[in-house]
């Protein structure tokens, strides 16, 4: 065994510094916002007086919906996309590869106001409706906003996710339906999507998760929209109600892990979600 | 002739390997390498070979009590980086970000040797391998048989005390397989270094070993000769895993082997035994009283033989026969096999 | 190819329209900081005052957010590849739960990691006010996209037997590591830094919370400036970190193509 516990040895090494940094700033903090969750006035009750108490609970329900419907809407347009661009080949595709993928990793910050410059008073879509019907559209600063910015945000990570996932699909399995004399729409629904649903699994799930817990839109957008980032921070800051906002922090923490974890066990995938 | 390597004589003494899950991997083994000599260890997938391979290089360490010697001086706690074998792995692991001469220098640079000697040698050992004119290509624009030839360079470029090959042949396609075969053979006669020679292809094991390794379930079934191990085979699953052997069943008596479709002369112990032989072995002869009664079932004309496929009284019987005679299917024929090459693999299982 | 019906250019006009979605806001901020009034559009001339306001006002902001992103960089590039490795090279459960664990500050809202770091740590005096707050935060949230990124390379590349190569030769643990290990995760360790750099550069959950008047980075002044300044001002400020993050971002783009399409040719 000396081989190989001198390999255990180097291994542990290693891990080391990542392991006591990861222990010491996230583990432990993460334990002492339980902990301070459950300091309110009624204890650890308090994880429980979320569900109860309507302000809380109306901010859970609302972002658990917002979160869905761009789930639903961002793997719909970047599946249509996606797909299309890997089974097509055009002048300018790469380009347009380039455009659906360049806004990876923009900031949410940064997205809110891009969807003010698409939907807020000076935006574009304001400007197109008040030519065409006289009446400015604005809807920046709210839910639809908000909804707007999350499938910006998620489109480029979802639709990359996609293509790559459609590239590696045997096309010998479309060959072999078409063969058989299935239509074009049956072998979508019969092997393409089928065969996309680990991706489709794992992109949904860091698409709801980002959902649930981005900040950076919202706070960009407005202070009022009632989603439950929102409702932390000004918890946190506003109230400086301290034990409901770390409740608050832990249960979405909570929430999106479960999301992100079941998706990979559902799909066998590696799945990350980025902020 | 360019000093490539030392060579030690090998000993393994009583090297068994339990994995961490429980599972043994090899049973006790003794084992002795002359120096100098081509051991082929020759057997279906997880038979123990790579494990006993691995243990020799150390990269696998035996279950406590078990040594490895070489030349007599215990090297089983040196690690495998100053154990100074070289090895060629089933999939090369030459190093991608390195050109084929700086993957044959690596040794030399890593024992820090000037850097004109690790050229020279490097330079020597593709000259050798007859790649000089690929020492400047990275890995990738190689075909399979070069990254082989890369692979050998390598491993004999630090004068190894030993050479332990790992499947070296199996990521390639036949044809090349073959050729290259020779030209290991040729090379470790050449170099006359100790060669261990994992494989699970019996034609290459037969081809390659000075002696072959057969090995089943973590144990050694038999070691000998190639001519040994394909004329005697000690066991079932020896016979049965080289070339390819007839298994009869019948009775001994009397000096005869009875069957029911007729006798043959044998002599063994009197009673119930299964007569095993080759297929170039038996002949197709006219009726007589030493030769059973048989059906053609299959011929296929193979060029320089036919293989015939006979039902001997239920049993199907696979005979070479170079006769250039045409048989039909369905036809009656009668088979003789010399007592000589008759095999008693025991009583039947 | 087949002759293209009505379905081609419907699914192109589609991602057409999908992309400029993408795209438009992105001009059009571009456009804004460079015009004198965004109101009158371009017609009302172009001008460098905005990027000039906003360079006189937040450079300090710009240059503090670089020096993060790179001091971000070089934590995750000590903890992460060592850490990558080892996972790599481990097989068992304890390796998978410790990669489970490692990439769970992506999964957790960033609000929530600033929360339980200001709750534990927060009355630390100085490390609370010093950059070094900020960078803990940058670290975690960033440290398993290297992570993941060095790891994905390595499983593909079976550095066990190259590992195991290089030993045979003689090489010890140090000139295997140094000679092997990393040259070959080179293409992980450079996407991974590029992710890094991009991430820490934008990161904003986190750091609204981690942030002091006296430590801002550019995404912090990135909302302040979208709070209370006009349109223009904003635009321009934007602007600036476009022309910090696209070059990343191509980056990103050019070194995923050549290794995808390698992996190809190899089959």
């Amino acid at each position: 065994m000396r081989a190989r516990s001198r390999d255990d040895f180097r291994h542990l090494l290693l891990l080391l510094p990542a392991g006591i940094v990861f222990a010491a700033f996230f583990l432990v903090p993460l334990g002492q916002l339980f902990l301070i969750g459950g300091s309110g006035k009624s204890g650890y009750a308090g994880y429980a007086d979320i569900l109860v108490h309507p302000k809380y609970l109306r901010s859970l329900v609302s972002t658990l919906a917002l979160a869905a419907a761009t789930t639903v809407a961002t793997l719909l347009l970047s599946t249509t996309a996606g797909l299309f661009l890997v089974r097509n080949a055009f002048p300018g595709r790469a380009l347009l590869v380039a455009m659906l993928t360049l806004p990876l990793a923009f900031p949410g910050v940064v997205i809110g106001f891009m969807v003010i410059m698409l939907a807020g008073r000076q935006g574009l879509i304001g400007d197109v409706t008040q030519a065409l019907t006289g009446e400015k559209l604005v809807f920046a600063y709210s839910m639809a906003g908000l909804f707007m910015g999350y499938v910006y945000f998620s489109v480029p990570r979802t639709v990359l996710t996609i293509m790559a996932s459609a590239e590696k699909l045997d096309p010998r399995l479309e060959e072999a339906a078409r063969s058989l004399g299935a239509s074009r729409l049956r072998v979508l629904a019969d092997v393409i999507l089928p065969g996309l649903k680990p991706a489709l699994l794992a992109a949904g799930a860091i698409c709801f998760a980002t959902a649930m817990g981005a900040f950076g839109t919202a706070f960009t957008l407005a202070t009022r929209i009632d989603v439950l980032p929102m409702t932390i921070y000004t918890e946190f800051t506003l109230q400086a109600n301290i034990a409901v906002a770390a409740a608050l922090s832990f249960v979405l923490g909570a929430v999106t892990w479960a999301a992100l974890a079941l998706a990979r066990t559902a799909s066998g995938a590696t799945v990350a979600a980025a902020g | 002739m360019t000093e490539v390597a030392r060579s030690v004589a090998i000993k393994l003494r009583s090297c068994s390997k339990t994995f961490p899950d429980g599972t043994k991997a090899l049973q006790p083994l003794d084992l002795d390498v002359g120096a100098g000599e081509t051991l082929v260890i020759l057997g279906p997938s997880g038979c123990g070979k790579t494990t006993t391979l691995r243990i020799i290089a150390g990269l696998d360490e035996p279950d406590p009590g078990g040594k490895v010697l070489f030349d007599g001086e215990d090297v089983t706690p040196v690690p495998i980086e100053r154990r100074d074998v070289g090895i060629v792995f089933q999939s090369y692991a030459l190093f991608p970000n390195m050109s084929v001469r700086e993957n044959v220098a690596y040794g030399l640079r890593v024992r820090r040797r000037p850097a004109a000697e690790q050229r020279s040698r490097a330079d020597e050992m593709l000259a050798m391998m007859r790649i000089e004119a690929l020492a400047d290509r990275r890995i990738d624009q190689l075909s399979g048989g070069q990254r082989q030839r890369v692979a050998l360079a390598r491993a004999l470029a630090i004068r190894p005390r030993a050479l332990l090959l790992d499947e070296p042949l199996t990521a390639l396609d036949a044809k090349l397989r073959e050729t290259l075969r020779v030209e290991i053979d040729g090379l470790l006669r050449r170099v006359g270094i100790t060669a261990i020679y994992v494989t699970h292809d019996q034609a290459e094991a037969m081809a390659l070993g000075d002696r072959i390794v057969v090995m089943e379930h973590g144990r050694v079934a038999q070691i000998g000769s190639p001519r040994e191990i394909y004329r005697a085979p000690k066991s079932r699953f020896v016979a049965d895993f080289i070339g390819t052997m007839n298994k009869l069943p019948g009775r001994a008596e009397a000096g005869r082997f009875v069957t029911a479709a007729g006798s043959i002369p044998w002599s063994r112990e009197a009673g119930a035994a299964e007569a095993a032989f080759r297929p170039e072995d038996a002949r197709i002869v006219p009726a007589g009283p030493d030769a059973l009664r048989a059906t053609v079932t299959t011929s296929f004309f193979l060029g320089d033989r036919t293989r015939l496929v006979l039902d001997v009284a239920g049993t199907a019987v696979t005979v070479d026969s170079s006769e250039r005679a045409a048989w039909t299917r369905g036809e009656a024929v009668h088979l003789a096999v010399p007592p000589q090459a008759l095999i008693d693999l025991g009583d039947r299982a | 190819m087949r002759g293209r019906g009505i379905a081609f250019h419907l699914q192109l006009a589609f991602t057409l329209l999908l992309a400029s979605f993408l795209i438009v806001p992105v001009l059009a901020s571009m456009l804004a900081g460079v015009t004198a009034n965004y109101l009158s559009g371009v017609a009302g001339g172009l001008t460098l005052r905005w990027l000039g306001e906003v360079w006189s006002g937040y450079a300090g902001q710009v240059v503090s957010s670089l020096g993060l992103g790179l001091a971000c960089l070089a934590c995750t590039l000590v903890l992460g590849v060592p850490a990558a490795y080892v996972l790599a090279r481990r097989q068992g459960h304890v390796a998978r739960m410790i990669e489970e664990l490692l990439v769970m500050p992506v999964a957790v809202p960033g609000l929530a990691t600033a929360l339980a770091l200001i709750v534990t740590y927060g009355t630390w005096g100085d490390f609370r006010t010093s950059w070094s707050f900020i960078l803990v935060g940058h670290v975690l949230f960033t440290l398993p996209f290297m992570v993941r990124s060095v790891l994905a390379v390595m499983a593909a590349i079976d550095l066990k037997t190259l590992e195991e190569g290089a030993a045979s030769l003689g090489a010890t643990f140090g000139q295997r590591f140094l000679g092997v290990v990393l040259p070959n995760a080179r293409p992980g360790i450079v996407a991974g830094a590029l992710m890094v750099l991009t991430l820490s550069v934008g990161e904003f959950n986190m750091t609204w919370l981690l942030h002091t008047p006296l430590t801002k980075t550019l995404p912090v002044g990135l909302a302040d400036a979208y709070a209370s300044l006009r349109l223009e001002v904003a635009s321009a400020y934007t602007l600036l970190f476009f022309v910090m993050i696209v070059p990343l971002l191509v980056a990103m783009q050019l070194l995923s193509k050549p290794l995808g399409s390698g992996r190809r040719q190899d089959r």
